[in-house]
């Protein structure tokens, strides 16, 4: 199997700053880094998984009906890790919310789908799929690493910024509240696609 | 009184794009110009406004715990939400593939201007995300779930309608390469969610 494969989602092809997919769940879960790891993880479990079973079934799949099957198989996998996140980490499923749900529609998933998994072998699906959710979740670490540290001093919940650094303790540092608000998180992502684009040009 | 202020909120305050990043990849995909911009704005809030009330009855009276009980008293224990994932995204796929054969079938000059966009409906993270919603809110009548969702989708053609006429003005500015077309657009949606911020507490 070619290795370019796994390695050209995470960067070179990354799905949120170069494809422009899966966007639409990914950016409410990042105003700390707990949720976004967890959100990472399900998102590249379901991305893999589904692809690996369509490419599986790919030869019975009426093309007319496919969109369905896709969404119920897709949607077969995201009950499941609900479950497992309600059944371990249940602090976390409640900040997460309806977003867990709303994986389902998360365009990588079915993006990845249609461009890989119905028309390759179902172990380069696989492997596709996770490449896809590792780049996805890569972006989404990132940018719950900025807003968690500039937004709230924390990392994890640990405080990072010292104590006395901040006004109420005599110092003269105050949280950026703006970074815990949903607009942040689109300027941050704007400005990493801005990076990537500028480091990518070079590499020609 | 209270399904004005929940209309109004609800585009306004709870902007599905603004607040909570629903619909992203179709609202960056499909904002190139104003006109097939607002096509998609009505095709959203036409499926938001039909499938929300199936969703609500659906919910009330299948899905959510003890809901059973108009069968027979006896189900009064039967808890189905964890099917509500594949419910929901099972009647908006199938409503949006019904819309699209009746408007094929009955007029042709809408569905070719409409037509592209509807598929494209079925993996909105904004209509699956209103249903969520809508279940997690859990509101009292039908008429409020209905309110809510036509107010969610007016939400989201203002929010489409608007980025894309920036879209256009913006076609001939000076923007750094790297920056052009994606990541310029993710700035200016931060920029107008920071403006969508303005509305915060809106109450009649």
């Amino acid at each position: 199997m070619d290795k370019k494969v796994f390695t050209t989602p995470i960067l070179k092809q990354n799905p949120i700053t170069v494809l422009v997919l899966g966007i639409c769940s990914a950016l409410a879960v990042t105003v700390k880094l707990e949720p976004a790891i967890v959100m990472a993880i399900s998102v590249t479990l379901v991305t893999g998984l589904s692809s690996f079973l369509i490419s599986l079934i790919r030869k019975t799949i009426p093309n007319r009906i496919r969109i369905i099957v896709q969404l119920v198989v897709v949607a077969m996998f995201v009950i499941l890790i609900e479950q497992i996140l309600k059944a371990y980490v249940y602090d976390v499923s409640k900040q997460l919310s309806v977003y867990v749900g709303l994986i389902i529609t998360n365009c990588i998933i079915m993006g990845r789908i249609e461009a890989f998994g119905l028309t390759e072998k179902p172990l380069p699906s696989l492997v596709d799929g996770l490449a896809n959710g590792l780049g996805y979740g890569l972006i989404l670490i990132v940018v719950a690493f900025f807003r968690e540290l500039i937004g709230s001093g924390t990392l994890f919940g640990a405080q990072i910024i010292p104590q006395s650094w901040y006004a109420a303790n005599g110092g003269a540092y105050l949280n950026n509240g703006l970074f815990i608000m949903p607009p942040m998180a689109l300027i941050l992502i704007g400005c990493l696609i801005w990076i990537q684009r500028s480091i990518q040009k070079e590499d020609k | 009184m209270e399904s004005l202020n929940l209309f109004v909120k609800s585009i306004f305050v709870d902007n599905m794009i603004f607040a909570y990043f629903l619909g992203m990849c179709s609202f960056l995909a499909v904002s190139k110009n104003v006109k097939t911009a607002a096509g998609l704005g009505v095709a959203v809030i036409f499926v938001l406004g039909v499938t929300l009330p199936i969703n609500y009855l659906l919910n009330k009276y299948l899905l959510s715990p003890g809901s059973l009980t108009w069968i027979s008293p006896e189900l009064a224990n039967v808890d189905l939400s964890f099917l509500s994932f594949i419910i929901f995204i099972a009647v908006i796929a199938s409503f949006v593939q019904l819309v699209e054969m009746v408007v094929e079938k009955f007029s042709p000059s809408l569905y070719s201007s409409l037509g592209i966009f509807l598929p494209l409906i079925a993996v909105n993270c904004a209509i699956l995300g209103a249903s969520l919603f809508m279940q997690q809110k859990a509101f009292a009548t039908l008429g409020l779930a209905t309110c809510y969702g036509l107010g969610s989708g007016v939400g989201w053609f203002l929010a489409i309608v608007s980025i894309a006429a920036i879209r256009e003005k913006i076609t001939y500015s000076n923007i750094p390469k790297p920056l052009q077309g994606l990541g310029i657009t993710f700035i200016i949606a931060g920029l107008m969610a920071i403006a969508f911020m303005g509305f915060m507490g809106i109450n009649f």
